[in-house]
């Protein structure tokens, strides 16, 4: 939010190192959650779905921020680690009848034990390296899964869950929906801004930026990288719990490598190292898409063309003009949208007497 | 008095007349899909969405769907589950009765909320197999021959052409759960047949299968190969297996393996011979596709593009009759205004529908949502594909065993 610190003095530690140590950042970002619950009075069923879509994808690009953008570990697996948590909770809700709500957890445990054995290579290798070796375990998990009907409950690979329920209340339309997803990625932003100011977040950015200066400093490399990939998985495997209890199905093809690239774009676009990047990236790549289609049609329709007759030629356009804004967006601010938004900040902080 | 009794009678039937028609006629029917043709399976999806909209402009054309007009709404998603679920509930929210879903895992991520919402969804070659049972999943309809029904029309087609007891058939699939999902019965019918069977996979994507075909015409040396590929993988196994000796009229190909692309890929030539399975009938020969062409594009002054005729394009105009079809005998049992539920009603009272000989004698009841399970072998000869069977089917009870078995869960 656009704020301004004058005239703003702490007396306590504890107000200094408040998430939000100004008042109005406070009121906006209360303003903001409050917004975001009345959203459905006001939205109907169709936007909430795009609101549900988006809130699931910023879940999942938060995670991979933590992992890539403040701990500098690239990884191409975060797909893999979505469906680990996906049919987690899948099994433990068909086999043991658990609740979501124990559900989303089990998947995200489960998701960081496999993502932390995962990491293991990141012991050894960086960079491209690196990405390399995740890619290896993005096929491994896939066939894996794929291939054992114990976890993937026969040769469709598909696992039907039961409509979840809390506290008696069927979690059946969109508008519920949302209010099983937005609880979630509000406490899943909110961790992870703790998370990267507090002595563990600081350490990630140490070995981020260089992990044998890191070392000599004191920071257990071995421990925190394991941990970034823990962390990051358990993210990854919440959001993939999350969409199995969103969709009531678990399938290994929503979570295929595509899928980690496109978590990739997401924070990138976003701004690598900012949380709220992240959800600005989630945000873009999944809504640009869809807006595309509304513009492009409606462009079409403007000029006196029909959709069946061109839609071969709408539906290749939009994608040129997709890649053509990531480009874009990229030339005019290679750190993402976050630092646009941050630009934006600056600008209004000394507003109107800025120099 | 005997006048103003008229008068009355009169004026209360005109006020009847001009109250019903305009409701009559200004009904628009809603129905929905989404279609790819960006995405994984664009080669498919560029023919087979325009089937379908040439096939409800036809409807419209001749007056509409019992003289209301069909509004049929494509969204495109690209094959990506997100995009997809958006897509559904946009028509949703736009009143759509029936959708198309196109992709199996869109189909999938779909089924849960077509089952809440109670409004049917078409999965023609995408579906799952199990869901032919239209008791468990009562808004699914596959409204085509599925992969199981595929793979018992197959071994029927296989049978008649003189298999016996000890014939070495090799099944090579994609590694995927639609690519596997043959195999049950595949195995069951080689098991009763007394076949020797091998089953040979290709991982995705599928372009690399030298050690399968090797494996498949020199170690096991098999009789007939039925083939359950998609993508690119479909051509590559024609040129491999030709350049392997491998005969090619002995060689059975499942649905998505024979469109004129997966030939044109792999060179007619090297193909000439080789069978494909078809759930429509294709070619620019049969009464619906000359009407469409007449009616859709000359009338309109309008070039036909090369694709009209096509196997894919054919599969879209079976996607866009069987969604008229549904709609039609909703409004026709039930009247306005039409609703989800009426259209499953409407599709599950759809029989021996065969739109002049271009489908299978479709009959769907409220058990049965394939429609009958019919395929009809094609062979390619010369430039294109010429049916050298009439519409079959075969191994029904193992199909609907397995049916059973799997919604016993």
């Amino acid at each position: 939010m656009i704020n301004r610190e004058c005239g703003v003095y702490q007396t306590t530690y504890e107000g200094d190192m408040a998430l939000y140590p100004l008042p109005l950042a406070r009121y906006s970002t209360l303003a903001v959650v409050v917004v975001l619950a009345l959203l459905p009075l006001v939205l109907d069923s169709h936007m909430m779905s795009l609101a549900n879509l988006m809130l699931l994808a910023s879940i999942g690009a938060i995670g991979l921020n933590i992992l890539v953008g403040y701990t500098g570990q690239v990884s191409l697996g975060h797909g893999a680690f979505m469906m680990v948590g996906s049919y987690t909770a899948a099994l433990v809700t068909v086999r043991l009848g658990l609740p979501f709500w124990l559900g989303l957890p089990a998947g995200g445990a489960v998701a960081a034990l496999v993502g932390a054995f995962f990491g293991i290579p990141s012991l050894r290798i960086k960079g491209l390296y690196l990405a390399i070796a995740t890619l290896a375990g993005q096929f491994i998990i896939e066939w894996v899964i794929n291939h054992s009907p114990w976890i993937s409950g026969g040769v469709q690979s598909t696992i039907y869950v039961p409509t979840p329920t809390f506290l008696g209340w069927n979690i059946n339309n969109e508008y519920r929906r949302y209010f099983m997803v937005l609880p979630v990625a509000i406490v899943a932003y909110v961790a992870a801004m703790n998370l990267v100011r507090s002595r563990v977040g600081r350490a990630f950015i140490a070995v981020r930026d260089r992990d044998v200066a890191a070392e000599i400093i004191g920071v257990d490399i071995f421990h925190y990288k394991l941990l970034a990939f823990a962390v990051s998985s358990f993210y990854a495997g919440m959001a993939g719990a999350l969409w199995t209890y969103y969709l009531k199905i678990a399938n290994y093809e929503h979570f295929t490598l595509a899928t980690s690239v496109s978590y990739l774009a997401m924070i990138i676009i976003g701004g690598l190292g900012s949380v709220l990047g992240s959800v600005f990236g989630a945000v873009f790549i999944t809504l640009l898409p869809i807006v595309l289609v509304y513009v492009v049609e409606g462009g079409a329709a403007l000029f006196g063309f029909k959709y069946a007759a061109i839609a071969d030629f709408l539906a290749n356009l939009r994608l040129i003009i997709f890649g053509g804004l990531i480009i874009l967006f990229l030339a005019i601010e290679p750190e993402g949208l976050f630092r646009m938004w941050g630009n934006v900040k600056r600008y209004f902080r000394l507003w109107p007497y800025s120099y | 008095m005997k006048i103003k009794g008229l008068l009355t009678a009169g004026f209360a039937v005109a006020l009847a007349v001009a109250l019903a028609a305009p409701a009559m006629a200004s009904h628009v029917i809603k129905v929905g899909g989404q279609c790819d043709r960006t995405g994984a399976t664009k080669v498919v999806g560029v023919e087979i969405c325009p089937g379908l909209t040439d096939y409800i402009a036809l409807v419209n054309k001749k007056g509409g769907v019992l003289g209301h007009k069909l509004e049929y709404t494509e969204i495109e998603h690209g094959y990506l589950v997100d995009r997809g679920v958006e897509a559904y509930e946009r028509l949703k929210r736009d009143g759509a009765v029936a959708t198309l879903d196109y992709g199996t895992p869109i189909v999938y991520a779909l089924t849960p909320r077509h089952m809440d919402d109670k409004i049917p969804g078409i999965t023609p070659g995408f579906g799952r197999a199990d869901s032919t049972d239209g008791t468990s999943w009562p808004y699914i309809f596959p409204m085509a021959a599925t992969y199981w029904s595929q793979a018992g029309a197959g071994l029927q087609f296989i049978k008649d052409q003189g298999a016996k007891k000890g014939t070495k058939i090799a099944h090579i699939y994609y590694d995927n759960p639609a690519g596997r999902e043959g195999i049950p019965i595949v195995e069951a019918v080689a098991k009763k047949e007394g076949y020797q069977l091998r089953l040979f996979a290709v991982p995705p994507p599928g372009v690399e299968m030298g050690p399968q075909v090797i494996d498949i015409t020199r170690r096991f040396k098999a009789d007939w190969v039925l083939g359950h590929l998609f993508g690119q993988a479909p051509a590559v196994s024609i040129k491999e297996l030709k350049r392997a000796g491998f005969p090619m009229n002995r060689f059975v190909s499942f649905v998505w393996g024979a469109g004129e692309t997966n030939i044109e890929a792999a060179g007619w030539d090297t193909g000439q011979g080789y069978i494909g399975m078809q759930y429509s009938s294709t070619g620019r020969s049969l009464p619906v596709i000359k009407e469409i062409m007449q009616r859709v594009y000359r009338d309109e002054g309008k070039e036909i593009p090369k694709f009209v005729g096509s196997v894919y394009y054919s599969r879209g105009v079976l996607n866009g009759a069987i969604l008229a079809e549904g709609v039609r005998l909703a409004v026709q049992n039930f009247g306005l205004p039409v609703t989800g539920d009426n259209v499953r009603k409407g599709f599950e009272s759809i029989k021996n529908f065969d739109l002049q000989g271009f489908l299978p004698p479709m009959t769907v009841t409220s058990q049965d949502h394939e429609g009958g399970g019919w395929v009809r072998m094609y062979q390619v000869k010369g430039t294109e594909w010429v049916p050298i069977t009439d519409w079959i089917r075969g191994y029904r009870d193992e199909v609907m065993a397995l049916v059973k078995q799997a919604n016993k869960k």
